[in-house]
């Protein structure tokens, strides 16, 4: 017996890259991709919603697996979701960057004991300063980051960036790369074992598909 | 607002008779199989605890008592009840069979949707070694899933030590074992492939180290092992097929990828599964250790069940009817 599959698919830059590995699998994905603002495409098997929320959704099993990011699972490391491959998509790298030209990050460090950093990835962010023995106030902030430095916020930010261009619009340079993140599918742990025969095709599916 | 910690929570009359009427029939099956009720406390002596296990003893709450010394709320049962049998039942009658219905406490982040405070039903069973102990406690999980009301329940059964024999058996350096093991416990698949492909193996050892966590379904999972396991599976093989004569075979997802968190499990270890919930109903496994760290060597495995889990399974199941 094959059981059918419920994906979790994260909206925002995965998307289309996700919606088209869907499409060689023999997902059927004309309706979510002509459909914005429904969430539920029960037909096809398919939830959407932000890359952050997957790993709760596919822990909780209200999908049997689901797309997103290194950087979200590196961010969420309690979640026990088995990650079975890198879909090599949504090549990202987490960078420590600053603004161009000042040295406020270690000038910082140096005089005041410790460096000020904003992100969204309070964990990869104070585990890689913790990792490389320097002090850091880590400011959470939700939306652009970019902004904090330029504002005086914080000296320097943790983010995750694909071409830098962003960056570099906003007056800031790359100074250190912490990880190369792309997007994993995720299985929850009780699928991975009751749906296992469904499970194990789709991912011979797309590893022989892929590479 | 007057608020209770995150993770727990109070039960009103509705939902506390059918957790009652689940927790009397599995104390009933329990029972019939001689399995005794036992109760500690509920405060240990931290250090008592990590006796035990250290990563286990990591409980979610401590506190000092008047003398200044630690105590932790217990964060599973079976540590005191190795400590009980140990320092109350030493040198008894074998073999020991033991159950219980109590709450275990662990720390669980806000908003993550996890228990902090939960219910076990559990089984101990002391002095019977190997396969044949093994094979009573699923039996009896079974079954006593089984009288609770569940229908589609399976037992993932696994070998703890497998991972770590193979790596030993092919020479991978022990500087490595740590991360390696990290990685599977983790569950992250692409981690281990990536560590295993540093590891400079020959091709047939590199395939066996990465495929073997995705191997598990029924006893077909012994033939699609390639490569150098050497003996590494006998156990699992004698126990599934102690498993299948006594009728249980289709009920068993034989996983070679399986381990488990904590630290004192030697050998078999097993986990429960139901499709209507996306956790595990609870898990167990072998500890021939963990008794002799009190002081009193005997060979034992358990089980644990979350009594809310399988009410929510159950719950599932009649909605099905």
């Amino acid at each position: 017996m094959r059981h059918k599959l419920t994906v979790a698919v994260p909206r925002g830059a995965l998307f289309a890259d996700t919606l088209d590995l869907l499409d060689t699998l023999g997902v059927e994905t004309g309706e979510v991709r002509s459909n914005d603002r429904r969430l539920l495409f029960e037909d096809a098997g398919i939830v959407t919603m932000r890359p952050g929320d997957v790993p709760t959704y596919v822990e909780h099993g209200a999908a049997d697996i689901g797309i997103t990011g290194k950087d979200v699972l590196l961010e969420q490391p309690e979640r026990e979701v088995y990650e079975l491959l890198d879909l090599g998509y949504g090549r990202c790298e987490m960078v420590v960057a600053a603004r161009t030209g000042d040295d406020a990050l270690a000038e910082s460090l140096r005089r005041l004991g410790r460096m000020r950093v904003a992100t969204k990835y309070p964990r990869v962010a104070s585990q890689h300063f913790a990792q490389t023995g320097r002090q850091a106030e880590i400011v959470e902030v939700k939306g652009s980051v970019e902004l904090a430095p330029l504002t005086g916020l914080v000296d320097g930010i943790v983010d995750l960036t694909a071409t830098g261009t962003t960056l570099r619009e906003n007056g800031l340079e790359v100074l250190e790369e912490i990880v190369t993140c792309t997007a994993r599918l995720i299985a929850n742990p009780v699928a991975h074992k009751l749906k296992a025969p469904a499970m194990d095709a789709l991912v011979g599916q797309i590893r022989d598909g892929g590479a | 607002m007057y608020p209770i910690p995150p993770g727990s929570r109070d039960v009103l009359p509705d939902e506390m008779s059918e957790l009652r009427s689940i927790g009397r029939r599995l104390r009933q099956t329990f029972e019939s199989w001689d399995y005794g009720e036992v109760w500690t406390p509920l405060l240990e002596y931290e250090e008592v605890l990590r006796t035990g296990d250290d990563a286990a003893a990591g409980a979610g709450y401590r506190m000092f008592d008047g003398r200044g010394q630690v105590l932790a709320l217990r964060s599973d049962m079976t540590i005191p009840i190795a400590r009980l049998v140990a320092t109350r039942l030493a040198g008894g009658a074998e073999p020991l069979r033991l159950c219980y219905f109590a709450h275990a406490y662990r720390a669980v982040g806000h908003g993550s949707g996890h228990q902090s405070e939960f219910l076990q039903a559990g089984l101990e069973l002391i002095g019977v070694a190997g396969e044949p102990g093994e094979a009573e406690v699923i039996e009896l999980t079974l079954a006593a899933l089984d009288a609770a009301g569940l229908a589609r329940h399976r037992i993932g059964l696994g070998d703890g030590a497998l991972y770590r024999t193979l790596l030993a058996a092919l020479e991978v350096p022990a500087d490595r074992h740590q991360d390696l093991l990290e990685r599977l416990s983790m569950r992250d698949l692409v981690g281990l492939e990536l560590l295993v492909d540093g590891l400079g193996l020959a091709p047939d050892a590199r395939d066996l180290l990465v495929r073997l966590p995705a191997l598990r379904g029924g006893p077909e999972v012994f033939d699609r092992v390639e490569g150098p396991v050497g003996g590494a599976l006998d156990g699992l093989r004698t126990l599934y097929a102690a498993l299948a004569d006594r009728g249980a075979g289709d009920r068993v997802i034989l996983d070679l990828g399986l381990v488990r968190m904590l630290g004192y499990y030697t050998g078999a270890v097993y986990e429960v599964y139901d499709p209507a919930v996306g956790f595990t109903l609870g898990g167990g496994g072998r500890y021939d250790e963990l008794i002799g760290r009190f002081g009193d060597p005997r060979p034992a495995c358990g089980i644990g069940l979350d009594v809310q889990r399988v009410h929510i399974a159950q719950a599932a199941e009649e909605g099905l009817r």
